[in-house]
């Protein structure tokens, strides 16, 4: 086997067996990069030739390539969120999981394409480069994350953090046949995340297996000062469950999901994991989740609202780019019209909207009690399942360059986004691949801060699915 | 002007006080005033991209402080908002303050007035974040370039809003005394205005005498001292009343006090109000403030200004005038009372107080409690001028020396060779000689001229640079003269 081919646990144990040494890891992975970056382009900045890169402290992560969504704080690469305004923008500090990382020996090697501020579902939105699906060139790697989806997929890296404010975590994770976690709301600190919608945001991983997800969460997760939002408790082993299977545990299925007109080989993984499911002992239960639209409307004006403020600091000041003009307001004007891309302007003036004077009512704050209204529903599911089961992304990839309507590619994000609206974790597990060999994936959804189960559950499916995670980019499927 | 009285002049005043806490509202920068452009930053209060704001517990408690002193409700349930506006000096593009949820509601602040005390009710007051400040290269107008300076930004303010309850510009102004001295007492500023740490905004209307509706409000800006607040406000009364006179109508805007032409200016009209798009602050959480918190606070609010003037009036016997004056500064009020606390005559201590060393703080412009005087020297001093060691008017020369240097009056007095001359034989010598020396005037004092009497201890006085014991010297001429 290719040390590249080699998932996480796998590199890890064979480090710590003296069987790999850390630069061989880096080596190999270095050279992957080198021979298919050219063809997927994951990667807007990169360490160059990080295979003699040096300076890692001892820890579990140690001879690790690791790469960042570009929307993660690092002092040495660029943090530009795939944006004009911030091409060549570097930070000056770290954040938290940057920290995290390298305390542990990680090497972060790379800063990877992402839709413009995270605002898109395809990748396409990048100001910077457009990056390809690893099964199939011609397809997207979904977004916003799917620069991490992409090099986890075709090897560049064995694991990728990536951010999920409405599936930008889940869907690229599908869409590239990897495993994408979003965690609760709290766990992973958001400080040094370049902020989309902050009540929705959340970092985490995208790695080959269950047990790759399961290991990076334990070493981003945490109560962080730094983030007042990030939830102070006792953070458990996240691998703890990792071989308790799937018996004993109920899993909701909302049936009506798959009444509605989503793909049909969608559909029929999601049917296939619940047999699975049956067949391993476990419950699977009929149970009603609060309509999808409107989740999705909620959401739609939440993230849109927060991210119109949070995106009024790009104004030419203090950093990033700057258009010169007569006056002040001119500047700014001419700055944010010139390096911000269409679709942070569309969710900009959205979001203005939903906050101006005379609306607000009838929307932002009409979204925020539909908000509260869907979490109740859930955790009151969660009283009857350990688990919920379904769609992801309704379709696979899309092929790149299609024309699309704004509205249809915001439908896609109908069954993620709730999870984000209520806070709670959830994972998208490859399922397998459709006809043509674009991959498929099941979405598994757990209780606030169950990410135990969630893991526990998802390793248990992942056994029996059986699924390859790894694009060889050398022959079309 | 028959006309003049037809209008109620109605204010309502918008305070922002800076808080001297060490560090920023939600960062670990240095809240300090005075150090280099940009010293104080870092990537949070700087608004980078990825940063998050954590609370200053200690701003929390300095604004609670605040509200409790004002006896204000406090919202148990409270939470920052952000308010959206986009400007050079705002990092972020919105400043985090409270809006539908203030820390304190419903308060009051206690005013002075011509005709006795009168309530001024606060609407509220809350928490926020400073912006930074501007420096123009020349005036804004014609400046081709600005620098920002982010020191200030993120620096913890609290804004206090009153209800329309003020109504005058006297009334605008001692409102204002009150509240800055209510401040100080709670140390949580210094209230200077012409650094910035103390800003207010004025709500002024006129309606009508015995009509309930406000009239048409304008909002005044830009007052840099209590006289600019009353004079502004006196400006605005009077321009308001004109228009009202020659039957015009009041327009809804914002003006600024223009200190050198001494009149209020349009700056922009209702329309061009900005909709600053509130929403909750999504990187903090909201606020939950216990009970226990809050009797903690109530319990470690110190003396208030007017708790201690009624205090000291009953306690030690002083005049409503003389406890107003002590209490000005809490720092009077501790000299006062240290000095009484030495066994020394409370209204003997006031006088001193009122009198020579306010004299000389406001000499030397120093504040109050800064000067090397102790409660325990002014009783010292105040000893010896009961003991007849010193007169009263040498008292004063060791006062003034006390109270720059610190030095014990006693030892300036034995020093400097002070004491009063009160020995009979010593002084009779003196007497002697300066009746011998007039004859003029103690001719007079035969002939019944009294007056003269004061000449002759003025020179005795003179001739013993003011330490003779006068009514010693006053005694001994009279008997010199007798004998004669």
């Amino acid at each position: 086997m290719n040390i590249y081919e080699m998932t996480l646990a796998q590199l890890i144990a064979a480090r710590e067996e003296k069987e790999l040494k850390p630069e061989e890891i880096l080596a190999a992975f270095a050279e992957r990069t080198a021979a298919v970056e050219d063809k997927v382009a994951s990667f807007v900045d990169i360490i160059p030739d990080f295979a003699s890169k040096e300076d890692q402290e001892n820890g579990i992560l140690q001879g690790i390539p690791v790469a960042l969504k570009a929307n993660m704080a690092t002092r040495e690469l660029t943090t530009s969120c795939a944006s004009k305004m911030l091409a060549e923008y570097k930070t000056p500090y770290e954040s938290t999981v940057a920290s995290k990382i390298k305390k542990e020996g990680g090497a972060i090697v790379a800063k990877t394409n992402m839709d413009e501020f995270a605002m898109g579902s395809t990748t396409e939105h990048s100001a910077l480069q457009t990056t390809k699906n690893p099964w199939n060139l011609n397809h997207v790697p979904g977004g916003s994350s799917g620069g991490a989806a992409a090099a986890v997929a075709a090897g560049e890296v064995p694991c990728a953090l990536g951010s999920d404010t409405g599936g930008s975590i889940r869907q690229p994770a599908s869409f590239c046949g990897v495993v994408g976690l979003k965690p609760t709301y709290g766990v992973v600190s958001r400080y040094g995340l370049v902020a989309f919608a902050s009540s929705l945001d959340q970092i985490g991983p995208i790695a080959r297996t269950v047990e790759d997800a399961a290991l990076m969460l334990n070493i981003i997760s945490g109560h962080d000062e730094k983030d007042s939002t990030s939830a102070a408790m006792e953070y458990p082993d996240y691998r703890q469950g990792l071989d308790k299977d799937l018996a004993g545990l109920t899993f909701g299925l909302p049936g009506s999901y798959l009444e509605m007109d989503i793909d049909e080989e969608v559909k029929s993984k999601v049917q296939k994991a619940v047999r699975e499911i049956k067949e391993a002992g476990a419950e699977v239960k009929e149970i009603e989740l609060p309509p999808v639209d409107l989740a999705l409307a909620a959401y739609y004006i939440i993230a849109t609202a927060e991210a119109s403020s949070n995106l009024a600091r790009y104004d030419g000041v203090r950093y990033g780019a700057r258009e010169e003009a007569g006056n002040v307001m001119e500047m700014f004007a001419k700055t944010r019209s010139k390096n911000l891309g269409p679709e942070v302007k569309r969710r900009i003036m959205l979001g203005t909207y939903a906050l101006s004077a005379g609306y607000q009512d009838e929307l932002y704050k009409k979204a925020l009690k539909v908000r509260t209204i869907i979490k109740d529903k859930y955790a009151q599911v969660f009283e009857e399942v350990d688990l919920i089961l379904g769609p992801n992304s309704p379709t696979p990839a899309f092929k790149l360059g299609e024309d699309k309507n704004p509205l249809d590619v915001y439908y896609a994000d109908i069954f993620t986004v709730p999870v984000n609206i209520s806070g709670f974790p959830a994972l998208s597990l490859p399922a397998g691949f459709t006809e043509q060999g674009l991959p498929l994936s099941v979405q598994l959804i757990g209780p606030a801060f169950g990410e135990v189960k969630l893991l526990q559950a998802a390793r248990g499916l992942e056994k029996r699915l059986a699924v390859p995670t790894l694009a060889t980019l050398d022959q079309g499927r | 002007m028959v006309m003049s009285n037809k209008y109620e002049v109605v204010i309502g005043l918008e305070v922002h006080v800076q808080l001297l806490t060490e560090s920023k509202l939600f960062c670990g920068c240095s809240a300090e005033y005075g150090a280099e452009p940009n010293a104080h930053t870092c990537p949070v209060c700087l608004g980078l991209p990825g940063t998050l704001p954590v609370l200053n517990k200690e701003a929390l408690r300095y604004a609670l402080l605040a509200a409790r002193a004002a006896d204000c409700k406090i919202n148990k349930f409270c939470k920052f908002d952000r308010k959206n506006y986009f400007y050079p000096d705002l990092p972020k593009g919105y400043q985090i303050s409270q809006y539908d949820l203030p820390l304190g509601y419903d308060g009051r602040i206690t005013i002075e007035s011509e005709t006795g005390t009168k309530d001024i009710g606060l609407t509220r007051i809350h928490l926020e974040e400073d912006a930074g400040k501007l420096v123009h290269q020349g005036t804004v107008g014609d400046s081709d370039h600005s620098y920002v300076d982010y020191n200030r930004g993120g620096v913890p303010l609290i804004e206090i809003v009153s209800e329309p309850d003020i109504r005058s510009p006297q009334e605008a102004r001692a409102y204002l005394k009150a509240l800055k001295q209510l401040i100080l007492y709670l140390g949580i500023s210094d209230c200077n205005m012409e650094e910035g740490s103390l800003r207010c905004d004025a709500n002024v209307s006129l309606r009508p005498v015995g009509e309930e509706k406000f009239g048409t409000k304008t909002e005044v800006k830009n007052m840099n001292s209590f006289r600019a607040v009353e004079r502004a406000l006196a400006y605005e009364v009077e321009r308001q009343r004109e228009v009202l006179n020659s039957q015009g109508e009041v327009v809804q805007e914002t003006r600024t006090w223009d200190e050198g032409k001494q009149k209020t200016l349009s700056m922009r009209g209702k329309e061009e109000a900005e909709d600053y798009r509130y929403f909750p602050e999504p990187d903090l959480m909201p606020l939950q403030i216990s009970q226990d918190y809050i009797d903690e606070i109530d319990a470690s609010l110190p003396e208030l200004p007017l708790e201690k003037k009624e205090r000291l009036q009953q306690e030690y016997d002083l005049p409503a005038y003389d406890a107003g004056v002590l209490t000005q500064d809490k720092e009077v009020a501790k000299l006062f009372e240290e000095a009484v606390g030495q066994d020394q005559d409370p209204k003997e201590v006031s006088n001193w107080l009122m009198g020579e060393y306010l004299r000389l703080i406001k000499e030397e412009n120093i504040a109050p409690g800064t000067s090397e005087l102790t409660g325990e020297k002014l009783a010292s001093l105040l000893e010896l001028i009961d003991s007849g060691t010193i007169s009263s008017n040498i008292a004063k020369e060791v006062f003034a020396e006390t109270f720059n240097s610190g030095k014990d009056p006693e030892e300036i007095v034995e020093e400097r060779g002070l004491k009063q001359i009160s020995d009979e034989d010593e002084l009779g010598e003196i007497i002697a000689e300066i009746v011998a020396d007039n004859p003029g005037a103690v001719e007079d004092i035969r002939n019944g001229k009294d007056k003269a009497i004061g000449f002759l201890v003025g020179q005795v006085m003179k001739k013993t640079k003011g330490k003779a014991n006068p009514q010693l010297a006053n005694q001994l001429i009279r008997e010199e003269i007798a004998e004669e």
